[in-house]
């Protein structure tokens, strides 16, 4: 550490030298044992973007090394907490022992609006066969079949869904075939997930898990088509401190019709009906990509990538909409939104600014946030230093031009990749080919995306699912201004001196997406980079020890 | 034995969480320790994230992080190599080793697996200084709550690190084994026990651990805790006091020291309110030797001042007590002694011993006991609230929709607590603590009166 700062920092003219990121590379991984040095150095990249946009290869969804203290979670987190948790009206009932559902229950602050109090919302509610030992050694499909029962008895939901945990797997618990049984005992839809906690490397498993099974057992049940010129699905955007309901405001303003949100605010009917949309926004890449992908293959719904973290991205992204349907209409809409939406925003922003400039920014979040929040704290003239993701692939961070070059190793192969194809009578291309070609030649980008790196500038830190340890050491050498994180890196961050704000809860805030959401984030950014909490820590009489020896010395 | 039984086949909105968490509390007590989870890591992100949002503080917990395979073919490889980098890049003096669902259901034997570490570490030469205590406790969440994994924790530190040479005699120590209590109130226990003159061993001691200064250079393991020195001489104390009436007649740590080392054991409910604090206080002195502090005592008539002063804003009230059970016995015989009626005592844990202790602190104050409910979720309690017409509630924060469909106040006690301020600081332990606790009901039921009243009284 001393040797890497030495010369940088000149004290007499308070003159920062350049730290260079191949120096903080070795820093981080020097300590490190030789195989693990050599494994991490694969996963932290120095970011250069060339002419073609091609960026460096980082490795990325390999398993964690145990002991080194990851922020990853488990197959289950994923498919239950994060996909299938934020969907109000489904019974989620976890098989296993307590904890797993405990530590689940309504913890990723997604919110939702029931349309009245008739409405079935179980999301505060926290379902488990709560299994005990006699169920490890005799196994527990009579418990959770009863536990179903029991489930439809008194709450009468449209559909239980059942989320295998560690246990389960190992004592051979046949889950789906529970499901099929009482699926049909019942009359409602009943369908399992096999997402047990030790499948996969992180909870990226689990999105995949819970995809495949919304496709299989629920989209395309409802083919009411539904009215509205133009109809749309988002994709992975998770009503987390309420940024659904504030995309849901602008889609209306637009005259954009949404039919489901997979899952922030959604009901299990939404996902039954998703597949007569016109076309799939994707916010979050790394969780829900297969979804949009195989409703394309089947039903033949184009899919793009947009953003509505930060204020000119929402306006990109309501844009490339409207360019889709290519209708004057909604063009002219989007723009007038846009127009009456911004100046709020730019009044903010510039006020923001003036605190804000310059000052260094650190992400380590999810799939997709650590990407799209960089958009944010450049508006308000902050630099991302580094930036990673806790659980995504090579795609999210280089683009999915590097799909057909990732190695598909048996942590991969372990989970199914549906087979599909166009189905017979629903199929319906929702362009004619002429026209999607039409738009590609003028540069309107279908199922695609660049990933983070392309758009992070060069010589910046990209490191996949940063340690504990590794957090320290560069809070230790670039001091950023904030640091962005989840709840668990939270308070180890802030006992470095440094803010934390959580980008997967929020802390206590949002919503952050699109217009209003960027004016909060701006006031909450510039709150926190701004405080003077941290020049208290040191008492006076530290702070001036002269005068302290001055008076002994009397 | 428990005399109900659910007629519930699946648990809806537990009251209570899984056994290897309260083992990475417990250890989280010692200084110098690394909590370590051998199955899937996903456990250790979400206790970390639980524990993290009670506390506010950093929790760091390791794991093996096993997959798939390791599933299949076990998990050492993956143990000895995350306890490998725990002791490079922690600098662990201590690591314990709980086991979780995944590992128990494939029955790894761990303590097989940690007696060849440590010959082998030793064999390549690692100094003994160099090599942290590991201690291991088997912890499947389908086997009890986080209160068991607690107090196995704690009994698998004392089993397997305390010691008592032939040669040592009785050093002036007292142990005190709080259970989980928050940091606040450990500071407090160790306050008291200054003050009595009393040479005191908490084990865990988590008042530094999980409650630190904000700081400027982060610690990879923060500081404070039980140091491995006291806890090697925890055989030699002269007396052990251990807390909590459902540990009355279990193998627990104080009965190991007792029966391995000789330590006379003192049994104690969780002090909370007067009696059970005055039995504390009792004991203390037959060990000090002295009388009770001045500062205790004036302390004791403060709170009993305040019985007076508040009685008749809290007499005839009724509440709904629920969460770890040894909290929910210590909080009924509070609520007894200031004239609220306990209606209901409920927990997730099933120890078995919830009625006779609730009988014991009861202690004829009420001709009837309240309805007692062991091993219950919020689901059912709910149900059994509905007729009791409560006043008010008394639990952690999952109670929070009870206290909503009732519109009644919640006094937000134990963990966790996640949608209030500063859960780590709530004092619910000895005089001061009861005092604490009854001025925060008075002025909450005073609150709730105050909103419901169609005149805006100032005087109440």
């Amino acid at each position: 550490m001393a040797a890497l700062l030495e010369g940088c920092f000149n004290l007499d003219t308070d003159e920062v030298c350049e730290i260079k990121p191949e120096d903080v590379k070795q820093e981080l991984i020097q300590k490190y044992p030789v195989k693990v040095a050599r494994k991490r150095a694969k996963q932290i990249v120095i970011n250069k973007v060339d002419e073609c946009g091609q960026v460096p290869e980082i490795q990325s969804n390999v398993r964690t090394i145990p002991g080194i203290i990851t922020q990853r979670g488990c197959t289950y987190a994923g498919c239950k907490g994060v996909v299938l948790g934020p969907t109000r009206d489904i019974v989620n009932l976890t098989h296993g022992p307590i904890g797993c559902g405990f530590y689940s229950w309504l913890t990723r602050r997604n919110q939702t609006r029931p349309n009245g109090p008739d409405d079935h919302n179980f999301m505060t509610y926290c379902f488990s066969t709560d299994m005990q030992d006699e169920e490890i050694i005799f196994g527990g499909e009579k418990k959770l079949r009863q536990a179903i029962q029991e489930a439809y008895d008194i709450f009468k939901p449209k559909a239980i869904s059942i989320f295998s945990t560690c246990p389960v797997g190992l004592i051979g618990d046949d889950v789906h075939q529970v499901a099929r049984e009482m699926k049909e005992k019942l009359g409602i839809n009943v369908f399992a997930f096999s997402c047990e906690g030790y499948k996969g490397v992180s909870q990226s498993a689990g999105h995949h898990i819970a995809n495949n099974g919304i496709f299989t057992h629920v989209v395309g049940l409802d083919d009411t088509v539904r009215e509205g010129k133009f109809k749309l699905n988002l994709l992975g955007e998770y009503n987390i401190g309420g940024d659904a309901f504030e995309i849901e405001r602008i889609f209306e303003e637009c005259g954009i019709t949404l039919v489901s949100t997979f899952s922030g605010n959604s009901t299990i009917d939404q996902f039954a009906n998703s597949h007569t949309a016109d076309l799939n926004l994707i916010m979050c890449h790394r969780s829900i990509n297969y979804v949009a992908e195989m409703m394309e293959t089947k039903f033949g719904i184009p899919w793009i990538k947009v953003n509505f973290i930060g204020a000119e991205a929402t306006a990109k992204s309501l844009r490339k909409i409207a360019r889709y349907f290519e209708d004057q209409e909604l063009m002219d809409k989007v723009e007038a939104v846009i127009a009456r939406e911004m100046p709020a925003v730019e009044k903010v922003r510039e006020e923001v600014k003036a605190r804000c400039q310059g000052k260094l920014a650190m992400l380590f979040v999810g799939g997709s946030r650590a990407h799209h929040y960089q958009e944010l704290f450049a508006e308000i003239g902050m630099e991302t230093i580094s930036a990673g993701y806790e659980f995504a692939h090579r795609d999210d961070y280089e683009g999915r031009r590097v799909l057909p070059n990732i190695k598909v190793d048996a942590d991969s192969r372990n989970i199914e990749e549906l087979e599909v194809h166009p189905d017979p009578t629903r199929f319906r291309p929702r362009k004619p080919a002429g026209d999607l070609a039409r738009l590609q030649e003028q540069g309107f980008r279908f199922k695609d995306y660049d990933g983070m790196m392309a758009e992070m500038g060069d010589g910046k830190l990209v490191i996949d699912d940063i340690s504990q340890y590794e957090t320290e050491k560069l809070i230790e050498i670039y001091k950023p201004a904030i640091f962005c994180a989840g709840i668990k890196e939270k308070y180890a961050v802030q006992k470095s001196g440094i803010p934390m704000k959580q980008l997967h809860s929020y802390d206590s805030g949002g919503p952050y997406a699109a217009f209003r959401g960027a004016v909060n984030f701006y006031r909450e950014i510039d709150r926190m980079v701004n405080s003077k909490v941290w020049s208290y820590l040191k008492p006076p009489w530290e702070k001036n020890p002269e005068l302290a020896a001055k008076y002994a010395w009397d | 034995m428990s005399d109900y039984s659910s007629p519930y086949i699946s648990t809806t909105n537990a009251c209570k969480l899984c056994k290897p968490l309260g083992a990475c509390l417990a250890f989280r007590g010692i200084e110098g320790a690394v909590p370590f989870l051998h199955g899937s890591q996903g456990c250790a992100t979400y206790m970390r994230r639980y524990i993290i949002s009670h506390f506010r503080e950093p929790m760091d917990i390791a794991s093996s992080s096993l997959g798939e395979k390791h599933a299949v073919y076990g998990g050492e490889a993956n143990l000895r190599q995350g306890l490998q980098n725990v002791m490079k890049k922690f600098g662990a003096r201590l690591v314990g080793v709980a086991t979780t669902c995944l590992t128990e259901t494939i029955g790894d034997d761990v303590p097989m697996i940690l007696r060849t570490f440590k010959r082998e570490m030793a064999e390549q030469g690692t100094a003994h200084q160099d090599l942290p205590a590991i201690v291991n406790v088997a912890t499947p969440s389908y086997s009890g709550t986080h209160m068991e994994g607690f107090h196995a924790a704690v009994r698998a530190v004392v089993e397997q690190l305390a010691e008592c040479p032939e040669d040592a005699g009785r050093s002036a120590a007292v142990n005190l084994l709080p259970g989980f209590t928050s940091p606040a109130d450990v500071r407090y226990l160790q306050e008291i026990m200054a003050d009595c003159g009393i040479p005191v061993i908490v084990l865990p001691d988590i008042s530094e651990t999980l409650d630190g200064p904000a700081l400027d250079d982060y610690r990879k393991i923060p500081d404070g805790g039980t140091s491995l020195a006291e806890i090697a001489r925890m055989g030699c104390s002269r007396a052990t006091i251990e807390l909590g009436r459902t540990l009355f007649g279990h193998e627990s740590a104080g009965r190991l020291l007792e029966t391995r080392f000789q330590v006379p054991l003192h049994r104690l409910g969780v002090p909370i309110g007067l009696r059970e604090s005055d039995r504390l206080f009792e004991v203390l002195q037959l060990l000090a030797g002295v009388e009770t502090p001045e500062k205790h005592v004036l302390e004791r008539g403060r709170l009993i001042d305040a019985y007076v002063d508040g009685h008749k804003y809290t007499f005839g009230k009724g509440a709904v007590i629920y969460g770890e059970e040894d909290l929910v016995i210590g909080l009924t015989s509070f609520l007894l002694e200031i004239g609220v009626k306990p209606l209901l005592c409920a927990s997730g844990g099933k120890s078995g011993r919830l009625r006779e202790a609730i009988e014991d602190v009861n202690d004829s104050i009420l001709p009837e006991l309240p309805i007692i409910r062991e091993g219950v979720d919020f689901y059912e309690i709910a149900e059994e609230a509905e007729s009791l017409s409560p006043d008010l509630l008394l639990g952690h924060s999952k109670g929070y929709h009870l206290a909503r469909r009732f519109r009644i106040p919640l006094i937000r006690v134990g963990f966790p607590i996640h949608d209030r301020f500063g859960g780590q600081r709530v004092l619910h332990l000895g005089y001061r603590g009861a005092q604490e606790l009854f001025d925060r009901i008075v002025n909450a039921l005073l609150d709730a009166k105050q909103e419901a009243s169609p005149v805006g009284y100032g005087y109440m």
